[in-house]
C-alpha cells in the first residue's frame, strides 16, 4: 500500500490530492482484498477450452479459413480469433476470455464442429471471467493485475489499446464515460477525460466547445500559491503515445529503384544547369493547344522538349549512346527513345517514346497521352519500359528549380526540368519584361561525355525552345 | 400526410443537430436506407459500418444499393480463379472483395443489392429471400420465382436471378443478396470466366449458373420498381413506414470512420492480399525464332505475393547470374503484372546490350506476366 502512494506522487496530476484522499479512505478497505488477490500466483493459469458456439440455422460444421492469432498470443475478450465459413456465410469468431492462446485445434481449411473445442486459452486465475461474478473495485495503480477492470459485476468494454492508454495515464476505466457501442470506452473518451483533468486544450473538433485560453493562465498562478505542490504543473500534458518504428521489406517499385540507383552509382556524374526563356514557346503552345484538342490530344510542353532534345541529339549523338560494362566500347544508338519520368501511385516509372527522331511533335503528344493513361492505370508493358536511350524528368510539374538527376543505366545523360516561373528579365534594348523562365539541370556520364559537349547540346536545345520557329529549319 | 411531413421535418432537424444519435436510434422496429452512391467500395464500407456500429436489437435495417460495373468476390476467394483480371483492367471494371462468404458476382446498375441487418440471434436467410419473392409476386403475379435450398432465387425454375452471402459477427449479422433486373449479361459472362490455367487452391470456388434478367421476362420492370416493391414488403413485415431514407456513404459526420473503411476495402492487401495460399503450375509455350520452347513454371503465392518461384529453363538459355537475379526479384514480389513489369525491366537495364539476350528476356517476362 505504501509503495503505491509513492508511485502516485511521482505522476503529475491536477486532481492528485483528490486521488490521494480517496486512496487514504479506502486504503484499509481494499488492502485486505488486494492481499488476497496477490496470494494467488499469476503465472499458473487455468486452461479453458473455448468451444465453437452455435452459428444458427442448424449449422453443425464450418471450415476454418483464417486465423487472426497464433499460439502464444495474448487475447482480450471480444478480440477476433478466426474467420470460419459455412455455406456462403463468413463468421468472425471472437474470444470470450482474456488470456493467452495455448493451442489451436484446427489448421486452415479444416472442418470445425459446433460445440467442439476451437482453441485452448490459458486464463489468469486471479482475473476471472464470467461477468456474473461480483468483483470489488480496486485502485488503478497496480499495473500487472489490471488489464481490465470490473465494476460491481459490470465489465467496462475497451480494446487492449485503450486499456493500455488508460493504464499509462493512471485512469480508472470506471470513471470514464464510454461513447462507443454498448458504452464501450474509446480512445477519444480517454483523451477527453485527460483533458478535463489537466485543463489541457485539445484541438477543437467541429462540434466540441473550444476551451477559452483563459484556463491556461488560471492554472499557472495556482501552482505557486499551493505550497504542497513544488513541481510546476504543465498546462498541456503531452499524451504519451507509444509510436513504434515500423519495418517492412523493400519490395516492388522500391526494389526496382534500389537496383537502378545502385547501378547508377558506378557512373561518375557531372552536372550542368541553365535557364531557358520559354516566353515564345508558351505563346506557341497556347495557339496549338486547341488544334490538338480537336484531334483529341492533350498538348503539354513535354512534346516540344522531347523533340528539341532529339534534334540536339542528332548533332551530339554521344549523348544518346551507351558504354559497355568494361568501358571498352561506346555504342551510338540509332533510335532516340526518349524516356519520360512518371510519378504514379506505386512509385517512379520511366516509359519511353520510341524513335522520336522520326516523330512529329503531335505524334509525340499522342504517344505521351497513351503512356500517361497506361501508367496511371498500372498497365504499362515491358516494351514501353525498356529500350530507353535518353531521359527527361519534368519534376517542375510538382515543383523545384534546379535538380541533380541520376542517370538511368545503360544511358549516359538525363535532364531535369524545373517549374516555369514568371520572372523579370532584360531584353536587347535594356528594358525589363515579363519572361517565362524554366531551369534545366543536366547530368551526364563523365567517362565519355565532357562538359563542353553537354554545354553545346544544352545551348542548341535552349535555342530551339527559346525560338521555336528555328525548329522548323531542322525538322526532318 | 401532415403527420408524415412533420415527422420528416423533425427527423431532418435531428439529423442536422446530432446526426449520429438521432438517426440510428429511431423508435420504430425497422429502418430502410438506400445509398446515393454507385461506388462499390463506398457501399461495402456502409455495410461494414452498420455491422460494427448500429445496435440492431431494437430495429433491423434494410440497405438498398447499386454499383457501377464491378466484380465482387467473396471473402475467401481467389480473384485469379474467379474472373478475367486482364479484361477487368482493360475495361476499367473495379474488383472488390467483400467481407461475407460465398461466390463471385458481377454488379452493374442493372443489378440491385439488398442487405438485411439483424442481430446474430435473428439471422435468418430463408425469411429474407421469401420476403423478396413475395414482393416480386405482388408486383407481377405471373412471375415464376422461387427460393432454392442453396439460397438462390430462380426464375422459371432454371435461371438464377439472385445469389446470397452472409456475414456473422459477435452480436450482429447481415445477409445480402443480388437481384438481376437488367444487367449486361454479355459482360457478366466474359468477366466471370478465368483464363488462368494451372491454379491450385483451397479458396472457395464459385458455382456457375445460367442467369436471366427480370427485365427479359417482363420489359415493364425497372430497378426502381423492384427496389420500391421490396421496401414496401419489408415495411409491411416490420410494421414500419414505407419510407426509404437516402444516405451518402461519403458523409463522415453521419458515419464516422467510414472513409477509413472505404479506403481499406480498396487496398491491394485486402483485395488481392487476402487470397488464400495457392500455387500456379503451368507450362509456357514460348515461340522463339524457329522453335517452340516448353517452359515449366511453378509458383507458390501467399498473401498475394510470390513465395516460391521455379522456372524450368533450358540450361544457359539465360546467363545463370541473370536467371538467379530474376528468381530473387520475383520472390517476395506481388503477383501483380504492374510490379513485375517494373522489376524485370529494371533488371534488364543492368544487363549487357545483347539483342539476343534482350529478346529472350522479353519473351520470358511477357509470358510470366501473362500468368497474372
Amino acid at each position: 500500500v505504501c509503495t503505491h502512494r509513492v508511485r502516485s506522487c511521482s505522476s503529475i496530476r491536477f486532481i492528485k490530492s483528490k486521488y490521494v484522499c480517496v486512496f487514504d479512505k479506502s486504503a484499509l478497505k481494499f488492502s485486505h482484498q488486494q492481499r488476497l488477490f496477490r496470494t494467488s500466483p499469476v503465472s499458473c493459469g487455468q486452461i479453458v477450452q473455448f468451444k465453437l458456439s452455435d452459428i444458427g440455422e442448424g449449422i453443425t460444421e464450418v471450415t476454418v479459413k483464417e486465423w487472426y492469432i497464433k499460439e502464444g498470443d495474448s487475447v482480450s475478450q471480444f478480440d477476433s480469433i478466426c474467420e470460419v465459413q459455412s455455406d456462403k456465410a463468413s463468421v468472425t469468431i471472437t474470444s470470450r476470455y482474456d488470456g493467452v492462446i495455448r493451442k489451436l485445434h484446427y489448421s486452415i481449411d479444416d472442418i470445425a464442429f459446433v460445440g467442439k473445442p476451437l482453441v485452448d486459452i490459458e486464463i489468469d486465475a486471479s482475473k476471472g471471467v464470467a461477468p456474473e461474478e461480483d468483483v470489488v473495485e480496486t485502485p488503478p495503480m497496480s499495473h500487472d493485475e489490471h488489464t481490465h477492470q470490473e465494476i460491481k459485476g459490470h465489465k467496462t468494454l475497451a480494446t487492449p489499446a485503450v486499456r493500455r492508454l488508460a493504464m499509462e495515464n493512471n485512469i480508472k476505466l470506471s470513471e470514464v464515460v464510454g461513447t462507443g457501442k454498448d458504452n464501450r470506452i474509446l480512445k477519444e473518451d480517454i483523451l477527453n477525460y485527460l483533458a478535463k483533468q489537466t485543463g489541457a486544450i485539445l484541438p477543437p473538433s467541429p462540434k466540441a466547445e473550444i476551451v477559452p485560453p483563459m484556463r491556461k493562465t488560471e492554472a499557472v498562478p495556482a501552482a505557486p500559491k499551493d505550497k504542497a505542490r513544488r513541481i510546476p504543473v504543465p498546462v498541456s500534458r503531452p499524451i504519451a503515445f507509444s509510436g513504434k518504428d515500423k519495418t517492412e521489406p523493400v519490395t516492388g517499385f522500391q526494389k526496382a529503384m534500389v537496383k537502378t540507383m545502385s547501378a547508377a552509382l558506378k557512373i561518375p556524374h557531372f552536372g550542368y544547369s541553365d535557364e531557358i526563356d520559354l516566353t515564345q514557346l508558351v505563346q506557341l503552345r497556347e495557339e496549338l493547344k486547341p488544334l490538338a484538342e480537336i484531334r483529341g490530344v492533350k498538348l503539354s510542353f513535354m512534346p516540344f522538349f522531347i523533340k528539341a532534345a532529339s534534334l540536339g541529339l542528332l548533332q551530339y549523338p554521344i549523348l544518346n549512346a551507351s558504354l559497355d560494362e568494361n568501358c571498352q566500347n561506346v555504342t551510338y544508338k540509332a533510335s532516340h527513345n526518349i524516356g519520360v519520368a512518371m510519378d504514379t501511385e506505386q512509385g517512379l516509372i520511366v516509359p519511353n517514346v520510341k524513335n522520336v527522331q522520326v516523330c512529329s511533335v503531335f505524334d509525340i503528344a499522342v504517344e505521351l497521352n497513351r503512356l500517361q493513361s497506361l501508367g496511371s492505370a498500372g498497365q504499362l508493358g515491358t516494351s514501353d519500359l525498356t529500350g530507353g536511350t535518353f531521359t527527361l524528368s519534368n519534376i517542375g510539374t510538382i515543383g523545384g528549380t534546379y535538380a541533380k538527376p541520376v542517370i538511368l543505366p545503360p544511358e549516359v545523360a538525363i535532364g531535369a526540368l524545373g517549374k516555369i516561373q514568371v520572372l523579370p528579365r532584360f531584353n536587347g534594348k535594356g528594358e525589363v519584361f515579363k519572361a517565362q523562365i524554366m531551369n534545366v539541370s543536366w547530368s551526364a556520364d563523365h567517362r565519355i561525355i565532357d562538359g563542353a559537349t553537354m554545354a553545346r547540346f544544352s545551348n542548341l536545345w535552349k535555342s530551339y525552345l527559346e525560338n521555336p520557329a528555328s525548329m522548323l529549319l531542322d525538322l526532318k | 400526410m401532415v403527420l408524415q411531413s412533420l415527422k420528416n421535418c423533425l427527423w431532418l432537424s435531428c439529423v442536422l443537430r446530432t446526426p449520429k444519435a438521432c438517426f440510428w436510434s429511431t423508435a420504430s422496429g425497422g429502418l430502410i436506407i438506400q445509398s446515393v452512391s454507385n461506388d462499390v467500395y463506398q457501399n461495402l464500407a456502409v455495410e461494414d459500418w452498420i455491422h460494427d456500429h448500429v445496435d440492431l436489437e431494437k430495429q433491423q435495417v434494410l440497405f438498398l444499393w447499386r454499383n457501377s460495373p464491378a466484380v465482387v468476390i467473396g471473402r475467401h476467394q481467389n480473384p485469379w480463379q474467379e474472373c478475367n483480371l486482364r479484361l477487368l483492367r482493360q475495361k476499367n471494371i473495379k474488383l472488390a472483395r467483400r467481407r461475407s462468404g460465398g461466390g463471385t458476382v458481377y454488379h452493374d446498375l442493372g443489378n440491385i443489392n439488398l442487405t438485411f441487418f439483424t442481430t446474430r440471434k435473428k439471422y435468418e436467410r430463408m425469411g429474407n429471400l421469401k420476403l423478396i419473392v413475395k414482393a416480386l409476386k405482388a408486383l407481377r403475379p405471373q412471375l415464376d420465382v422461387h427460393v432454392t435450398d442453396r439460397y438462390d432465387i430462380l426464375l422459371d425454375r432454371h435461371y438464377k436471378i439472385s445469389g446470397t452471402a452472409a456475414k456473422l459477427g459477435r452480436t450482429s449479422a447481415y445477409h445480402h443478396c443480388t437481384l438481376l433486373c437488367n444487367a449486361d449479361k454479355f459482360v457478366l459472362s466474359s468477366v466471370l470466366k478465368s483464363p488462368y490455367k494451372g491454379l491450385k487452391s483451397n479458396a472457395t470456388p464459385s458455382v456457375p449458373a445460367s442467369v436471366k434478367n427480370l427485365f427479359e421476362e417482363d420489359a415493364s420492370l425497372t430497378s426502381e420498381m423492384l427496389l420500391d416493391a421490396i421496401a414496401k414488403e419489408y415495411a409491411v413485415q416490420h410494421q414500419i413506414d414505407h419510407h426509404i431514407t437516402l444516405i451518402n456513404p461519403a458523409d463522415e459526420t453521419l458515419l464516422p470512420g467510414i472513409s477509413n473503411k472505404t479506403e481499406e476495402l480498396q487496398t491491394w492487401e485486402w483485395v488481392y492480399g487476402k487470397t488464400p495460399k495457392f500455387s500456379v503450375s503451368t507450362c509456357l509455350n514460348m515461340a522463339h525464332k524457329d522453335s517452340v520452347l516448353d517452359v515449366k513454371v511453378n509458383l507458390d503465392v501467399k498473401h498475394g505475393r510470390i513465395e516460391v518461384c521455379n522456372i524450368d529453363l533450358p540450361e544457359q538459355w539465360l546467363p545463370p547470374g541473370l536467371y538467379s537475379e530474376l528468381v530473387k526479384s520475383l520472390t517476395g514480389s506481388k503477383f501483380c503484372p504492374n510490379e513485375i513489369t517494373t522489376l524485370v525491366t529494371t533488371l534488364l537495364s543492368a544487363c549487357p546490350q545483347d539483342n539476343e539476350l534482350h529478346s529472350r528476356w522479353s519473351l520470358l517476362c511477357e509470358n510470366m506476366i501473362r500468368l497474372m
